[in-house]
C-alpha cells in the first residue's frame, strides 16, 4: 500500500513538474537506481534525496528516475536514455553503474554526471561516496556494550572494500569495549535479499551471536532479532518500525543535501566535477535514535559520534591485520587510498575474506 | 449456463492469425484499467510505451541490443522444444560462452588483430554447446530429467562466473571489485552505425541465426528428423532416427547460440566479465520461442515484441514518473493475454446451457 502510495505521489509530482511550464532555463536532474525505491534501503534512500531536490528548488527543477535497474547493458540503456530525454545531470548511484555511465559521460559532453561509490571519473563525471564507516565505528561500540555473548553476526552483501571497510571498523568499534569481540560473517551475495538475509540472522543466532549488524537493504534480519527478543542495527533507512524492539539504531544515508547542492551548483553554472566522500559531519550519515539501550551506553554513542564529527578518524593507530601484523603504527591515520581499496581484515574477525 | 473449451480437429487458421489481435485489445483494455486507476492518462501512457521506444533511431538500436540475445537463444531453444526436449539452461549456456569467449581478452589482454574477435565468437559457442552437452550427455545415458539437470547448472555456471571475476580473473588494476580487466579495442564487437545509435552485430547474428535455423527446421532432412522425433518417438525410431543423436544435436545446437548470444553481450554491450551478464535473458528466451510459436521467423517478431516492452516499460517510467512494477504488471498482462488467447487456435469456446449440455456429451 505504501508502495502503491509512493508510486502515486511521485506520479502526481512528475505531472505537476511537467504541466508547470517546460521553461528552457529549467534544469532536469535525473537519478539511476539499483533497486526499487520501495526497498525502504538504499535506493529509497536516494529516491528522498531527489525529492528533498524538488522541494528544495521548487520549479527551477525537473526530476526524474530509473528504478531497478540492473548492473550491465541495461544501465546503459538506462543512462543513455536520462542523456537524450534532455536530463541535464545525471546521478548513477550504486557502484556497478559506474563504467556504463563512464560511457554515457564520454558521449554527452554536455551532460553533467555524478556516480556514487566508484573511482573512475570524467571531465562531466564527478563522483559522491558516504564514510559508512564513521556509522559503523559507534555501532561497534554499542554491540560490544549490548552483547552478553561478546559475539555480532555481521550479514554482508559482497567482498568490495566499501563492505570490508565496514566489518573492519566494526570490529575496532566493537574491540574498543571489548577486546576480546568476535564477530562472525555470513555473505548473502546480494543487496536485497530478504529470505536469505532472515536465514542468515537466523543462522548467526543459532552460532551464539546476539546482535545482527548488515551491510544489505532489507528488513528481515532485523525482524528476526525483534522475533527472537534479540537485537540489531538497520541499515540505510530508520527500519525502527519493523523492529520497534529490536533495533538499537540505524546507519541511515542522507543524500539530499548533497543533491541539493550539486543541482543547485548547475543551476549557479558552478558545478565542475569532483571527488567528495561525506560523513557524519556534513550530514550525509547519520544515525538513527539510540533506543532499547541504557542511558549509559547511548551517552557513549552519542560522544563517539559528536568526537567522529569533529574529525577523529575510527582508522587511527595501533591496528593489527587479521594475521596479527601490524598495519597502523600508534596514532597513525589510514589514508583514503587505503581505505578505498581496502581488502583485509583487521584483528578479531572469524572469517576469510573471500580473494 | 457454463463455458466450455472444446478441442478443434485441428489447429484454426482463422484464430492463428486472429489471436495477437484480440491479446493485444485485452491488453489495452487492462491496462487502460490499470493506467487509469493510477491516475496516468491511458492514452498518454500507451503512446509512451509503444510508439516512443520506435520513434527515434537511436531506440530501434536499443530495442535491436534488447532483442538480439533474446532472438538468438529462442531461436536454438525452438529446435530443442520442437524435439520435445525441454532445455530450460539456457541461461546457464550463456553464461558459459561469456566465459570461455572471454578466455582471450582476459588470459590475453595484449592480443589484437582481426583474428582475436573471431576466435572469441568460436570459443564462446563452443563453451555454451560444451555446457549443454552435459544435460544432453545425463538424459541418453542415465536417463535423467533435462529439465531438472539443465536448470541446476544455471545456477552453477553462475556461481562459476562469480568466483571466477572475484578470484582468479578479478583485474589487479580494479581496487578489489569483482570484475575482469576491460578488453581491448579489438576484443570488442563492433557497433554496425556507430553514428546514429550502440547497436552491435549481435543483431545481425540473431537475424542470421533465425534464417539458417528456418532453413533448418523446414528445407533440410534434419529439421524433419527433429520434428518427427519430437512429435513421435517411435514413429521416428521406425524411419532410422536416433533419438540419443537428437538430444545432443538439439542441446548443443541450442547451447551454441546461447553461448554466442553471451560472448556478442559481453563482448560488445559489457566490454569485460563481471558478476552478473545476463539479466535472466536465458529465461525470458523462453517466453520469446514459445510467443513466435516456435518458428525461427515468428521469434524475430515476438523477440522485438517482448524487448519493446522493456523499452517502453522504462519510457512510461521516466516519463511518468510510474513504478518499474506497474510496468512489469502491464508487460505480463500482454504475455499473459497473448499466450491466452493462443489457446483458441486448438480450441473453439462453448456456450452451454444446463439442459442442453447432457444432451450435446451424449451425442
Amino acid at each position: 500500500m505504501k508502495r502503491l502510495l509512493i508510486a502515486l505521489m511521485t506520479t502526481t509530482a512528475a505531472l505537476s513538474v511537467a504541466a508547470s511550464a517546460e521553461a528552457a532555463d529549467k534544469l532536469k536532474a535525473c537519478w539511476v537506481y539499483t533497486g526499487p525505491i520501495g526497498d525502504f534501503g538504499y535506493s529509497y534512500q536516494h529516491d528522498q534525496g531527489r525529492l528533498a531536490v524538488e522541494k528544495a528548488l521548487g520549479d527551477k527543477v525537473e526530476t526524474a528516475f530509473l528504478e531497478n535497474v540492473s548492473e550491465g547493458p541495461d544501465a546503459d540503456r538506462a543512462f543513455e536514455r536520462l542523456a537524450r530525454e534532455g536530463c541535464n545531470m545525471i546521478f548513477g548511484t550504486s557502484f556497478g553503474f559506474m563504467d556504463p555511465e563512464l560511457k554515457a559521460a564520454k558521449k554527452f559532453p554536455d551532460v553533467k554526471f555524478e556516480h556514487a561509490t566508484g573511482y573512475k571519473s570524467a571531465d562531466n563525471m564527478g563522483l559522491y561516496n558516504a564514510r559508512f564507516y564513521e556509522g559503523r565505528y559507534v555501532l561497534g561500540q554499542i554491540a560490544a556494550k549490548e552483547s552478553k555473548t561478546g559475539v555480532a553476526g555481521y550479514i554482508v552483501s559482497f567482498p568490495i572494500p566499501e563492505v570490508v571497510m565496514g566489518i573492519n571498523s566494526f570490529m575496532l568499534g566493537a574491540q574498543s569495549i571489548n577486546p576480546d569481540f568476535k564477530a562472525k560473517i555470513v555473505w548473502v551475495n546480494s543487496w536485497f535479499d530478504p529470505g536469505k538475509e532472515a536465514d542468515a540472522a537466523k543462522a548467526l543466532f543459532d552460532q551464539g551471536a546476539d546482535i545482527i549488524v548488515q551491510h544489505t537493504d532489507s528488513t528481515a534480519a532485523l525482524q528476526v532479532a525483534e522475533e527472537r527478543k534479540l537485537h540489531g542495527f538497520g541499515q540505510s533507512s530508520d527500519m525502527i518500525k519493523f523492529a520497534p524492539n529490536a533495533q538499537l539504531t540505524s546507519l541511515t544515508d542522507e543524500w539530499g543535501p548533497y543533491y541539493v547542492s550539486r543541482v543547485q551548483a548547475a543551476l549557479d553554472g558552478t558545478w565542475k566535477p569532483d571527488n567528495v566522500w561525506l560523513g557524519i559531519k556534513d550530514g550525509a550519515v547519520k544515525l538513527a535514535p539510540f533506543t532499547n539501550m541504557p542511558d549509559d551506553v547511548k551517552a557513549m554513542a552519542e560522544a563517539t559520534a559528536k568526537k567522529i564529527s569533529e574529525g577523529w578518524n575510527p582508522f587511527t593507530g595501533p591496528v593489527a591485520k587479521q594475521d596479527g601484523t601490524e598495519w597502523l603504527k600508534d596514532g597513525e591515520v589510514a589514508d583514503d587510498g587505503t581505505l578505498l581499496g581496502m581488502n583485509f581484515y583487521v584483528k578479531g574477525v572469524d572469517d576469510k575474506l573471500p580473494q | 449456463m457454463r463455458i466450455e473449451l472444446v478441442k478443434r480437429p485441428q489447429r484454426s487458421v482463422l484464430f492463428s492469425a486472429l489471436s495477437p489481435f484480440i491479446a493485444f485489445v485485452l491488453t489495452i483494455v487492462a491496462g487502460a484499467i490499470l493506467f487509469a486507476l493510477l491516475g496516468v492518462n491511458p492514452l498518454t501512457a500507451f503512446g509512451i510505451y509503444f510508439i516512443e521506444p520506435v520513434s527515434q533511431v537511436w531506440q530501434l538500436h536499443e530495442l535491436a541490443i534488447k532483442a538480439a540475445p533474446l532472438i538468438l537463444i529462442a531461436v536454438g531453444l525452438s529446435v530443442c522444444y520442437r524435439a520435445n526436449i525441454w532445455n530450460i539452461g539456457a541461461e546457464g549456456q550463456f553464461i558459459l560462452g561469456g566465459i570461455v569467449g572471454s578466455i582471450v581478452p582476459v588470459m590475453f589482454p595484449t592480443l589484437e588483430g582481426p583474428l582475436v574477435l573471431p576466435l572469441m565468437l568460436l570459443l564462446g559457442m563452443v563453451g555454451g554447446a560444451a555446457y549443454a552437452a552435459i544435460p544432453a550427455f545425463l538424459k541418453t545415458r542415465f536417463n535423467t530429467n533435462e529439465i531438472l539437470t539443465s536448470l541446476m547448472l544455471v545456477y552453477v555456471a553462475q556461481l562459476f562466473l562469480d568466483w571466477l571475476v572475484r578470484g582468479p580473473w578479478r583485474d589487479p588494476q580494479g581496487h578489489g571489485f569483482p570484475q575482469t580487466v576491460q578488453f581491448n579495442a579489438s576484443a570488442i564487437l563492433p557497433e554496425l552505425f556507430p553514428s546514429s545509435g550502440r547497436a552491435n552485430w549481435g543483431f545481425v547474428f540473431a537475424l542470421v541465426a533465425a534464417v539458417l535455423v528456418w532453413i533448418l527446421m523446414n528445407r533440410v532432412l534434419k529439421g524433419f528428423e527433429v520434428r518427427v522425433l519430437g512429435s513421435s518417438p517411435r514413429a521416428g525410431r521406425f524411419a532410422g532416427f536416433s533419438l540419443g543423436r537428437m538430444v545432443f544435436f538439439a542441446f548443443m545446437l541450442s547451447g551454441a547460440l546461447a553461448g554466442l548470444a553471451g560472448i556478442s553481450e559481453v563482448s560488445g554491450a559489457i566490454n569485460q566479465l563481471q558478476p552478473v551478464i545476463s539479466p535472466g535473458y536465458g529465461f525470458t528466451a523462453i517466453i520469446v520461442a514459445f510467443l513466435g510459436r516456435l518458428n525461427p521467423l515468428g521469434i524475430v517478431a515476438a523477440g522485438l515484441v517482448l524487448a519493446l516492452t522493456y523499452l517502453g516499460g522504462e519510457a512510461v517510467q521516466s516519463a511518468l514518473g510510474i513504478s518499474d512494477k506497474v510496468a512489469r504488471v502491464f508487460q505480463g498482462m500482454l504475455l499473459f493475454f497473448v499466450l491466452g488467447c493462443d489457446t483458441l487456435i486448438h480450441y473453439r469456446i462453448r456456450l452451454v446451457g444446463f439442459g442442453a449440455s447432457r444432451i450435446e456429451e451424449a451425442r
